[in-house]
């Protein structure tokens, strides 16, 4: 029992590797390839060593660009996603492997294949992480171009994900006979008269209907995570997803954010604890709090730099800022909210550039800042700092009191930044009974504690949206 | 060194449609990892240059465009690139080539998973390219009006022509777009470097701006070039438009020869289409496809072929010729081609594991003694092991 009365939780921990942000620091002589297997294999086998939930990989479909040319300061470029994720089964056993595939730039028929492939190839480890996008500028790459209007981005993303899972219940668990003997290798049709595999869906995004070529996977469903701050983002997820990612940090905020997807969630008519909430958060470990400190102090300071932080700004206020001093104070002048995006393959935090260009500003002003200071202090700061005792029980805190589930953590250090965390961290995680000593089952489903959705013959709703 | 190469392909239980149902194989395992792991060590104990694995969007069917409601053959499969991809780092020294269709995938999504197979396989990652014609592939993605093939139907009827010519300029476009993101980084193109804070030299990395009737990509791909540059490039063609394909986009065809007159003709054809569409640079190598039935421990192949034929209940006969018999008297065979001008063999077993067991046991070393086939995983790359070019700068690199 937690010091709250409450039954312990189990941290849920999944593991990310950095890359095509300011935060990895590519720079320092120990950091290794972003592309080459063995960072993957390396920080995917730390996680399981660390008996971590899953391993994370994002995804983003243009390079960045700034002012027309690829960025050239941040680590750039990287793999693709399912694929790295299916080499990667074959170097691990338990650890979950969560693929961040957008919904807008692939189809459901193929995706549904991919995801299901996945789950067959890792016995039941896939997972898919939903994100949207409508930009054109990514669209640029595919066929299909920027083909989305904005408002059609939920109902586009809701009914592939209904088209998706319908697609994962149309064979049933037991279609392949297979017997040899009689020669009967496929179950006949249903009850409603259907093939293993037959499917017909028409709604307002896809018209579509065949035979799936992928049977039933391990999880039935590989596990659906995604994203969602605004209300409509929040009820998607809490309708759609079996685990969330929550930008909040703060316990305060988070701990409104978890009641608030938990009571749609709930209204939704889903169980309680079906739908997990996981933030992410890098890490500084130190000896001491002051080690661990000043670590932290150095690791932003080689993240931020001056051209850094002018870049980072720019992203705000959509305006060429190197006539600016990074050491001096904001820009006095209002963010461009007209023109095009100076920075193009890139999410932006907040849409609202004034407002955000105004909250900085107070801040600068409340301590005093410089440019520079007021980004390392906005946009820059690892959320677990201290000494492993200390992160270990802020991790446990936040979760126990309900700031979440777990954390996707990583590091600034590609491929070799996760394994402090895993061998000082975890073992007092697990000292405390807030992290397993071994995997205890077989799915990525089993070890979230999710159950199998019951599969579903009948024809889906059109759409969730 | 033999020059002549050995292919494999891998397709669910084997080729015969009855080969799910022999002692040895293993029909519940198909969807597994360790099955494909286990036939793709057998074809590494054969030092076969690579295996390829079969895919379509499609279920299978006896019917080639549309889903049938047989209950009695192997029905459901993986995606072949993913399957490729959960094998590449436990497997060393063969190449790794997934079919991977072109009509109803993205390129830019084809282009950086293939190149992302070579660097988890470390510069062993071909490509199978196949088309998706028909209605009845193109409804499982609502996006595209087909036209319906209905059999039998009459390849000179000016729609069935026009859709086929069309799918497979189509697909030229797909590679050529391809091959392009393939080389948009170049080979050096991250520096870091930490005095001027640059990762990248971003005068190396290049947009593609590809604009076809079909489609268009603006590039440049989001994968840094892969360890071989440019993964080699593949098809199976049966006909005149297929070839031109090949002709014009791959490094490596597999035809289909039902014996020495046909063959000898298929080659002089290949050869045709790469004069009519200019092809340059490397010849394209010729690979013919066999379905083999070898002789067992205390039943020759003959009498296996006609035992599966009989539990499928058809003499089973497919798009390539089928050999059953001794490894030398499918070794002949294969010398036969060899001497007619083929660059390789592809073998596709009757079974699993079974004739690829007796590939590896039997056929592979016969021949090897021949001179047919290579003895050790001597290269490091698939274009290396297949004799292309090793050093393939990207065509955007300032010259």
């Amino acid at each position: 029992m937690s010091e709250t009365g409450k039954p312990r939780k189990q941290i849920i921990l999944g593991a990310y590797l950095g890359g095509v942000n300011h935060h990895t620091l590519w720079q320092l002589p120990e950091a290794g390839s972003q592309i080459d297997f063995s960072s993957f294999e390396h920080t995917a086998r730390t996680a399981e060593r660390g008996r971590f939930d899953f391993f994370f990989l994002a995804e983003g479909l243009a390079l960045r660009e700034r002012d027309g040319q690829v960025f050239d300061q941040d680590v750039i470029g990287r793999p693709d996603t399912f694929t790295v994720l299916a080499s990667l089964a074959a170097v691990t056993e338990h650890l979950g492997l969560a693929a961040t595939i957008n919904a807008t730039f692939n189809e459901p028929y193929e995706l549904a294949r991919q995801l299901a492939t996945l789950d067959h190839l890792s016995g039941g480890r896939a997972a898919w992480n939903v994100v949207t996008s409508f930009d054109a500028f990514t669209g640029q790459n595919f066929r299909r171009g920027g083909f989305l209007d904005r408002s059609q981005r939920y109902e586009r993303a809701g009914e592939a994900v209904a088209l998706v899972r319908a697609l994962w219940d149309s064979w049933a668990d037991d279609a392949i006979v297979a017997d040899q003997a009689s020669g009967r290798f496929l179950r006949g049709p249903d009850d409603a008269g259907r093939l293993p595999g037959q499917f017909e869906h028409h709604g307002n995004q896809f018209d579509v209907r065949g035979r799936f070529t992928v049977p039933r996977s391990p999880q039935g469903h590989p596990v659906v995570l995604q994203a969602g701050v605004s209300p409509q983002g929040r009820d998607f997820a809490a309708a759609s997803s079996d685990a969330i990612f929550s930008p909040f940090t703060r316990l305060d905020e988070a701990q409104a954010y978890y009641r608030d997807i938990q009571e749609r969630a709930a209204r939704l008519g889903r169980a309680p604890g079906s739908v997990k909430i996981l933030p992410s958060g890098s890490f500084v470990l130190g000896d001491t709090q002051a080690e661990a400190e000043e670590k932290a102090r150095w690791v932003r300071d080689q993240q931020v730099t001056g051209k850094t932080a002018l870049i980072l700004l720019e992203q705000i206020w959509n305006r060429d800022p190197s006539s600016y001093d990074p050491d001096g104070p904001l820009p006095d002048v209002e963010p461009d909210v007209a023109a095009p995006p100076f920075i193009q393959g890139r999410a932006l935090l907040d849409a609202d550039r004034v407002g955000w260009a105004n909250r900085l500003r107070a801040r600068a002003e409340e301590h005093g800042f410089t440019l520079r200071e007021t980004v390392i202090d906005q946009l820059s700061r690892a959320e677990f700092v201290g000494t492993p005792q200390q992160v270990a029980d802020r991790i446990d805190d936040f979760v126990q009191q309900d700031g979440s589930d777990g954390f996707i953590v990583g590091s600034h250090l590609v491929p070799t930044g996760l394994d402090e965390f895993v061998d000082r961290v975890v073992p007092l995680l697990q000292e405390r009974g807030s992290l397993r000593t071994e995997y205890t089952g077989t799915t990525l489903r089993d070890n979230l504690g999710l159950a199998v959705p019951e599969r579903r013959a009948a024809e889906p709703e059109p759409a969730l949206a | 060194m033999s020059t002549f190469h050995l292919g494999i392909a891998l397709d669910g239980a084997g080729w015969h449609p009855a080969a799910w149902r022999e002692p040895d194989a293993r029909p519940r395992d198909l969807l597994s990892a360790g099955y494909w792991l286990d036939q793709v060590r057998v074809a590494q104990e054969a030092i076969a240059d690579l295996v390829t694995f079969e895919d379509s969007f499609a279920i299978q069917s006896t019917d080639h465009f549309a889903p049938d409601d047989r209950l009695d053959q192997v029905r459901g499969r993986l995606d072949a690139e993913l399957i490729a991809a959960r094998l590449a780092p436990v497997t060393e020294g063969i190449g790794l080539v997934p079919t991977v269709t072109v009509t109803h995938t993205e390129p830019f999504h084809v282009a950086k998973a293939l190149a992302t197979l070579d660097w988890t396989s470390r510069g062993r990652a071909g490509w199978q390219v196949r088309v998706s014609a028909g209605s009845s592939q193109a409804e499982l993605f609502g996006r595209r009006d087909f036209l319906e093939f209905v059999a039998p139907f009459d390849i000179e009827d000016p729609a069935v022509a026009a859709h086929v010519s069309d799918t497979f300029e189509e697909a030229a476009d797909v590679v050529e777009v391809v091959r392009r993101l393939w080389d948009s980084w170049e080979d050096d193109a991250e520096i870091r470097d930490v005095a001027t804070q640059r990762f990248i030299d971003r005068n190396k990395v290049h947009r593609v701006d590809f604009e076809s009737r079909f489609f268009s990509v603006r590039g440049p791909s989001i994968t840094p070039r892969s360890p071989q540059g440019q993964p080699v490039v593949t098809s199976l063609a049966h006909s005149r438009v297929p070839y031109e394909l090949a002709a014009r986009s791959a490094d490596l065809i597999f035809v289909t020869p039902f014996d020495d007159d046909d063959a000898r003709r298929i080659l002089g054809e290949v050869h045709d289409a790469e004069t009519r569409v200019g092809r340059e640079g490397e010849p394209l190598q010729v690979w013919a496809d066999v379905v083999v039935v070898l002789d067992a421990d205390g039943e020759t192949g003959q009498a296996r072929r006609a035992r599966l034929d009989e539990t499928a209940g058809t003499v089973w006969t497919t798009d390539t010729g089928i050999d059953a018999g001794s490894a030398a008297a499918i070794a002949d065979r294969v010398e036969s081609w060899r001497d007619l001008g083929y660059a390789g063999v592809r073998l596709r077993p009757a079974t699993l594991p079974g004739d690829l067991t007796a590939i590896a046991r039997d056929l592979a070393p016969e021949l090897r003694r021949r001179g047919l086939a290579r003895g050790a995983y001597d290269r490091a790359t698939l274009r290396g092991l297949l004799g292309l070019p090793t050093d393939v700068p990207s065509r955007y690199a300032a010259a």
